[in-house]
């Protein structure tokens, strides 16, 4: 028994999805970004620093980082997702900010608040993965000092083989063991800020299913910071435009 | 805006000009998308100056209601994703949300758009239920008629998945579509001072004294309407948002087509 | 010997490397990590010498002494005015900073400035809580009574007030619109319906192109084809010299509900910073920042 073929056609089993992404499409929100990932499409939408409520969460020392992660109810693969939080989507809001806070410095906003809102129209697969890189991308759109940009992306092993970026047929497969992995990584300082596992897997093929999505993520870092210089390159003015 | 301001706006008002520099009566862009989200099983972006929203259906087997055993159900629901204005909070539906969904619904309902008898697939035990969702993306005013134009592509746009009479199999779709009978268009007229505007901004949205939504069927009858704000209005007034609801809905039905 | 690897006004993003070396220096919205110094958010690359530091290109406003916003009053308190900034710390503007008139106890404050009112005043404090202080007392504060309020980005502000106030002028004199803006991005404007929708756009215009070449000429051109297009006649204001919000000079604006017992006025000069020629009372504070570059 061995997964020979990718269900969808991909020729590499470390081959990522084609990924895309765009930033500033919210322009209410003060920073915002779409990022792409095969057919799993997040928006991410930051607003802050700004007043934090209830007041008893304030911290008089720092800022502080609010995710809130939310599937549309038509963004599942299945039947419709009853809107509004359910104990998963709480759990992924919870290790979204732990992947992002630390490239975050938010000691000059004491008593305030950075909010991140994840939202997904349409999910295959990677969807938690597919909002860090969104909300990464959406807070440096906001301005929010940060240290570096957080890729993320889901890793593992499908039968026998390695595999990077797993779409929902892979992460579904029943002809034999699957390990889901979803992992997050800050570049500059070569470090994993979300790590996962539904499944099971060696620690032998752990380690080497890491190293080989630490490769793959520096496409996507790529994408994410083109996504950026993208909205701030100079605008063409062209010629019926002058003044 | 304090009253000072509030004044400044009807003045400009007044001379027929807004801050954007729209006329009174003038729609921003409209843009409209469909089969945005491929997991849904129908869906439509719609935008309007800058304010976006998103529709999507899912289609359900599930028991009919006990007095319309014959037919199938519609539920509209509506999300103001904090996602989409700095105001909006999360957490359970607000009564703008409410409002939002209940005034789409009515709009699909009220007007037979859909041909709920043809939902029905076993008398009494199995209907089609159709559930629209309307998410939020980037409020800049006007949330309802672009939520309503979006509702209805949405619904234009939807297949049937496969059913085999005990499962749905969500990934298969059929090409057959919903069984629509009209197509309604919706639009709000506000009421700002003495002054009748469409599509409002942000800023108009919040200083106006009432909007009156009207929803039209092609043939110029009013299948939908619902009064908001909380400033009563003359049978006159009444009439002549009606009157420039209509207008717009005329051309915004080019969307629909 | 290390190495800068980017470019002046190049534009980075977050994590960036901009120098390898111990010998260069972080500054504004840079950082070392190790032996690099790399950018703290998406900015333009300023290099000067050894120090490495970015002109930010998005983020909140953050209240800083004696910047000149406009502020809007959110709750009248005892003895003051708590205001939204436009950020995400109100400010308290005391009774005593309020006017240069005296103020006395018990009055009601709700005549001077009442909840939902836009005044122009000056940070003079702000804690490490940002507990923000603002006062009113200087030349050119005054409630914006009103016209119309638009929000830029704060980033921005420097580009569209402009080298001594020169582009903000520019739009004033080719719209005859009244306009002060705020350092914390909030922007006043009123003149005629027409002229207004024209000045928004030019100012929007030098917010969207802020940091490319020939600014002032574009906008200038800009101005002068869509006054032509739609502008309306109007007439030209001499006395509202100082109305953009960062210099100490400038006519003060006499609001009608309350009026000076003097006329006070502040000619624009090579004068340093204090009045010598005439009387010099105690609560006056007249030091106030210089334009921003």
């Amino acid at each position: 028994m061995a997964y020979t073929k990718r269900f969808d056609g991909r020729k590499g089993f470390d081959e990522l999805r084609p990924i895309s992404a765009k930033a500033g499409i919210i322009p209410r929100a003060h920073g915002s970004a779409m990022f792409q990932i095969g057919k799993t499409i997040a928006y991410a939408a930051v607003y802050g620093p700004r007043e934090l409520h209830p007041k008893f969460m304030q911290n008089p020392k720092t800022g502080i980082l609010r995710c809130n992660y939310n599937m549309m109810p038509f963004s599942g693969s299945g039947e419709r997702v009853r809107p509004g939080p359910s104990r998963r989507s709480k759990e992924i809001s919870m290790v979204t900010e732990n992947a992002l806070r630390p490239v975050l410095d938010l000691k000059e906003f004491p008593n305030a608040v950075i909010d991140v809102f994840i939202e997904l129209p349409q999910t295959d697969a990677g969807s938690r993965c597919a909002g860090i890189c969104a909300a990464s991308i959406a807070l440096a759109d906001a301005g929010v000092p940060m240290k570096d940009l957080v890729c993320a992306v889901a890793v593992g092993k499908v039968d026998d083989k390695i595999v990077v970026d797993l779409n929902y047929d892979e992460e579904a497969y029943e002809k034999g063991p699957v390990a889901d992995v979803p992992m997050a990584y800050i570049p500059s300082a070569d470090k994993i800020s979300l790590l996962q596992m539904d499944g099971e897997i060696s620690k032998k093929d752990l380690i080497k299913a890491l190293e080989t999505g630490k490769k793959r993520l520096m496409d996507i870092y790529e994408v994410q910071r083109n996504a950026l210089k993208e909205k701030y390159k100079p605008i063409e003015l062209d010629n019926n435009n002058q003044g | 805006m304090n009253d000072e301001q509030i004044k400044h706006l009807y003045n400009s008002l007044g001379k027929g000009i807004r801050y954007d520099g729209r006329k009174l009566t003038d729609f921003r862009k409209v843009v409209t998308e469909t089969d945005i989200s491929k997991s849904a099983e129908g869906s439509a972006r719609v935008k309007i100056g800058e304010t976006e929203v998103i529709a999507g259906v899912k289609l359900i087997v599930d028991k009919p209601y006990p007095d319309t055993p014959e037919e199938g159900t519609l539920m509209v629901g509506a999300e103001l994703l904090p996602l989409s204005s700095p105001e909006f909070e999360s957490g359970p539906p607000g009564n703008q949300s409410i409002e939002l969904a209940r005034v789409v619904d009515r709009g699909v309902r009220e007007s037979k758009m859909i041909d709920v008898k043809k939902l029905c697939i076993e008398k009494g035990e199995k209907v089609w239920m159709v559930a629209i969702d309307i998410c939020t993306i980037n409020d800049a005013g006007n949330l309802l008629d672009a939520s309503a134009l979006a509702a209805v592509l949405a619904l234009q746009n939807t297949t049937f998945p496969e059913y085999d009479g005990t499962e749905i199999d969500y990934k298969k779709h059929t090409k057959k579509k919903l069984p629509i009978m009209k197509v309604p268009v919706t639009t709000t007229v506000f009421k700002l001072g003495d002054y009748f505007v469409v599509d409002p901004s942000t800023d108009e949205e919040k200083e106006a004294d009432a909007r009156l939504t009207v929803a039209f069927t092609k043939d110029g009858e009013i299948c939908a309407m619902q009064k908001g704000g909380d400033t009563p209005l003359s049978i006159a007034e009444i009439e002549k948002m009606i009157d420039l609801s209509m207008e717009k809905c005329k051309e915004l039905r080019k969307f629909v087509d | 010997m290390g190495e800068i690897k980017v470019t002046e006004k190049q534009i980075v993003v977050p994590g960036e490397v901009l120098a390898v070396g111990m010998e260069f220096l972080p500054s504004y919205k840079t950082y070392r990590s190790g032996e690099d110094i790399r950018a703290e958010g998406v900015g333009i690359v300023r290099i000067e010498g050894k120090v490495l530091k970015l002109v930010p290109l998005s983020g909140r406003y953050m209240p800083k002494r004696n910047d000149v916003i406009i502020a809007q009053v959110v709750d009248v308190l005892m003895s003051g005015w708590r205001l939204d900034t436009n950020s995400a710390y109100q400010a308290v503007l005391p009774l005593k900073d309020a006017s240069s008139r005296y103020i006395e106890k018990g009055a009601d404050l709700t005549r001077f400035y009442a909840l939902g009112d836009y005044v122009s005043c000056v940070v003079t404090n702000v804690t490490s809580q940002k507990l923000v202080d603002v006062s009113m007392r200087g030349p050119g504060m005054r409630k914006l009574v009103g016209g119309r309020i638009i929000e830029v980005n704060t980033n921005k502000v420097p580009r569209i007030i402009g080298k001594q106030g020169s582009m903000i002028s520019m739009i004033k004199e080719l719209t005859g619109c009244r306009i002060v803006v705020g350092q914390n991005g909030l922007v006043w404007i009123e003149g005629e319906p027409e002229n207004e929708v024209i000045a928004v756009e030019a100012i929007k215009k030098a917010e969207a192109e802020a940091h490319f070449e020939g600014l002032t000429d574009r906008i200038k051109a800009f101005l002068e084809k869509r006054m032509k297009e739609g502008g309306v006649p109007f007439v030209k204001r001499e006395e509202e010299k100082e109305e953009y919000g960062h210099q100490g000079y400038g006519e003060r604006e006499h609001s009608g509900e309350y009026h000076e017992h003097h006329e006070r006025r502040f000619e624009r000069s090579d004068r340093p910073r204090e009045y010598h020629d005439r009387p010099r009372r105690h609560f006056d504070r007249p030091h106030y920042s210089r334009p921003r570059e």
